[in-house]
């Protein structure tokens, strides 16, 4: 019997394996944004996908965000689900007043009578060097507007996962992609796509007896990092993936929590107002009588995304992790 | 050498593919709104649809003060008034096909009554009941747009799409001169015209946004000029002159389903009531100014040309009249009753699938709900 090597697949591959899979499922799929075709994205996301359509179903759009999401509002009332693509972070802000007027809410505006099934792929997140408006985490404000869905992969079969199941949603929603891991692989075997499971379930990347971290998308992968280092310390960490913001997985969640005893939230956007003070909160109100601690943050600090020689500094890092699972550990050792 | 003189010694080569779309000299709009009434131009429009014209004015107006009317007996919390701007309203519901679809501004509900959409649902949104009281598919009419100019996008896209499709399919979405000034305006215009999409963005200057004259909300020589920096026609049309804005839309509508692309129209109006009923345009206007624009009013204009040419005598107008007064009472009959609102309506259409979190939240209210009808004396209602 031989086996025959698969190439593994990069995150941003499993992206395009997706959107393609999507639009060869239903003529309805539209991709659009700048440069999504001729040029394939600037993170060659939407590679081939218009040579493969057609124009008309991958289309370069003019250079206006307002008026990509904009019109693939239109698009979505007349029976289509466009896939639009915000190309960086902070370039998506000119189409929050679309995104939050209009995409977030028409379908209950209309009592359910238009739904607009619009998936928004944002690249966010920092690590790679970007100037100034090319790192924003800006998963808050989305979190923070009723009637989107976000969802974040921090793995390659996530990423197929969950752009499918996005694009399949009758519901709009936020597919943050983080830039950072679009060049990882891992063992997803791109001739076999994984199944693809309906959005808003957290799972346990590692499991773990004394503290959760919960974390999502580009701080996953750091966090099973610390987990790692941890064990030196005799620490035995259990990694909680979120994959979906909204809706959140309270349930996973707080298993977790209540087997430990103990909870760090992980993620790069700043702490001040952002998804960890909602998590720890939830988790709070939920597990207190489990809880050996408080529930701690370790975030970005609360600050404009720095310039990239100084991001190291800001992006939370393994070590940040360990003080903080440190400080968790004082009261047990007191 | 300063910059000054760097920039003029520098000559800028357009790269060899570029070239201009076409010559902007047919894409200017006349220097004077076209007209109809009045003109020897009014005796080459259809009789009839100028009659029809006349029964949806009258009837426009009517809608128009019952509307008001009920604003001041607290049936609806708020009516941004059409009462001069009947043609723009009704013209625009009448050019359009069964299968176009219609993107109307929030003051645009004479337009979508006009359409065929219940008035009552159509005042959905001004009543305080739910954001958008009719089906948007039935009479293919978006819903109600509160956000300036957003809803231009909107039109843009559903026209692409609709024609990527093969579908016979025109778009128009109206807009007020202050809307002109938003970024979604520019936006749209411009998506539509790289797409020749089959739309035509219709702009009501009635003078004022709020309070701000067309002076402060731009330097351009007209609204329509506008156009010609996106590739499109620009028209300019007298908004008061019922039978010209139908004759000007129905070009543009034709242009767009023959594969021509958008066309940007500006009708020239007046709003005669202030912004809304919580509005005071004593502050911002002159009687004088009002004055001289009843005197153009739509009704009258058409009026004049009917009756003048012997299409229309007392019996006609008592009629129209009429017409108007059965609308009206079957209005405030329906607006006088309670609306039958479900609490429990709050959650059910957020997602397509209530999540978790909603799911929790829905209990609490039914709990409260319950708890309150409880306590509550018999009889007793909670609206």
């Amino acid at each position: 019997m031989t086996t025959v090597a698969v190439k593994p697949a990069t995150m941003a591959q499993a992206f395009t394996r997706a959107l393609r899979d999507a639009m060869a499922a239903d003529p309805a799929v539209h991709v659009m944004g700048e440069d999504v075709g001729t040029l394939g994205g600037v993170f060659r996301v939407t590679d081939g996908l218009a040579k493969e359509f057609g124009e008309d179903r991958c289309t370069d759009t003019p250079l206006a965000e307002a008026g990509i999401l904009g019109t693939a509002v239109g698009m979505a009332m007349y029976g289509l689900r466009p896939v639009v693509e915000m190309q960086f972070d902070a370039f998506a802000y000119p189409a929050f007043e679309q995104l939050i007027s209009h995409v977030a809410r028409t379908r209950n505006r209309t009592r359910g009578k238009m739904p607009l099934p619009i998936t928004i792929r944002v690249p966010y997140g920092g690590g790679i060097g970007g100037v100034e408006h090319h790192s924003d985490s800006s998963e808050a404000y989305y979190m923070a507007t009723p009637g989107l869905h976000v969802v974040t992969p921090a793995t390659v079969a996530d990423a197929y996962g969950l752009l499918r199941a996005a694009i399949a949603s009758d519901d709009p929603v936020v597919v943050l992609e983080p830039k950072r891991l679009y060049w990882s692989k891992d063992s997803w075997n791109p001739e076999e796509p994984t199944p693809v499971e309906p959005i808003g379930r957290a799972v346990v990347r590692r499991p773990g007896r004394s503290v959760t971290l919960i974390t999502y998308g580009p701080s996953v992968p750091v966090c099973m990092e610390a987990a790692e280092a941890a064990r030196a310390e005799g620490w035995d960490l259990e990694v909680v993936d979120l994959r979906s913001l909204v809706p959140f997985d309270d349930e996973t969640v707080c298993a977790s929590v209540r087997r430990t005893g103990r909870a760090v939230v992980v993620h790069e956007s700043g702490s001040f107002g952002g998804p960890g003070g909602e998590i720890a909160a939830r988790v709070t109100e939920r597990c207190f009588h489990h809880l050996e601690a408080p529930v701690l943050r370790v975030a970005g600090f609360d600050i404009p995304y720095p310039p990239p020689m100084l991001e190291r500094h800001h992006l939370p890092g393994v070590d940040r992790i360990l003080d903080a699972v440190g400080r968790l550990q004082w009261e047990a050792e007191s | 050498m300063t910059v000054m003189e760097q920039r003029g010694a520098y000559k800028p080569t357009p790269p060899p593919a570029w070239q201009p779309r076409t010559d902007p000299a047919p894409l200017l709009p006349d220097a004077e709104p076209y007209r109809v009434l009045g003109t020897e131009a009014a005796a080459k429009a259809d009789p009839e649809l100028l009659r029809t014209l006349y029964a949806q004015l009258v009837k426009g107006r009517r809608y128009n003060a019952q509307a008001t009317a009920l604003t001041k007996q607290g049936r609806l919390a708020v009516y941004p008034s059409t009462t001069g701007q009947e043609a723009c309203e009704v013209a625009a519901a009448m050019v359009l096909k069964e299968q176009d679809w219609l993107f109307p501004s929030y003051r645009d509900t004479l337009a979508v009554v006009a359409r065929g959409v219940d008035p009552v649902e159509a005042l959905t949104l001004l009543r305080g009941d739910w954001h958008t009281g009719y089906d948007p598919y039935e009479h293919r009419v978006a819903p109600l747009c509160t956000p300036l100019a957003t809803q231009l996008p909107h039109a843009v896209g559903l026209a692409h799409a609709a024609r990527l499709k093969g579908d016979d399919v025109v778009a128009l979405a109206m807009v007020g001169d202050g809307g002109t000034s938003e970024g979604d305006f520019h936006e749209a215009l411009n998506f539509a015209a790289v797409w020749q999409a089959p739309v035509v963005f219709f702009v009501q200057n009635n003078g004022f946004a709020i309070s701000v004259p067309l002076a402060k909300q731009t330097a351009a020589p007209s609204l329509a000029h506008k156009a010609v920096g996106y590739g499109m026609p620009g028209r300019l049309v007298d908004g008061n002159d019922a039978a010209a804005v139908h004759e000007v839309l129905s070009d543009a509508v034709r242009h767009a389903r023959a594969g021509g692309g958008p066309t940007l129209v500006e009708a020239i109006t007046y709003r005669v009531d202030a912004h809304t009923n919580a509005d005071d345009a004593t502050r911002y206007r002159g009687d004088a100014e009002v004055e001289t624009w009843r005197e153009h009013d739509p009704i009258r204009l058409l009026e004049r040309e009917l009756t003048g040419r012997g299409l229309l005598d007392e019996a006609g107008i008592e009629a129209a009249r009429q017409d108007a007064e059965t609308m009206a009472a079957a209005l405030r009959e329906h607006m006088n009753q309670d609306p039958a609102l479900d609490p429990m309506d709050l959650f059910t259409h957020v997602y397509a699938e209530p999540t978790r979190q909603l799911r929790e939240q829905q209990d609490q209210l039914r709990a409260e709900l319950e708890a309150e009808a409880d306590t509550e004396p018999e009889g007793g209602t909670h609206r």
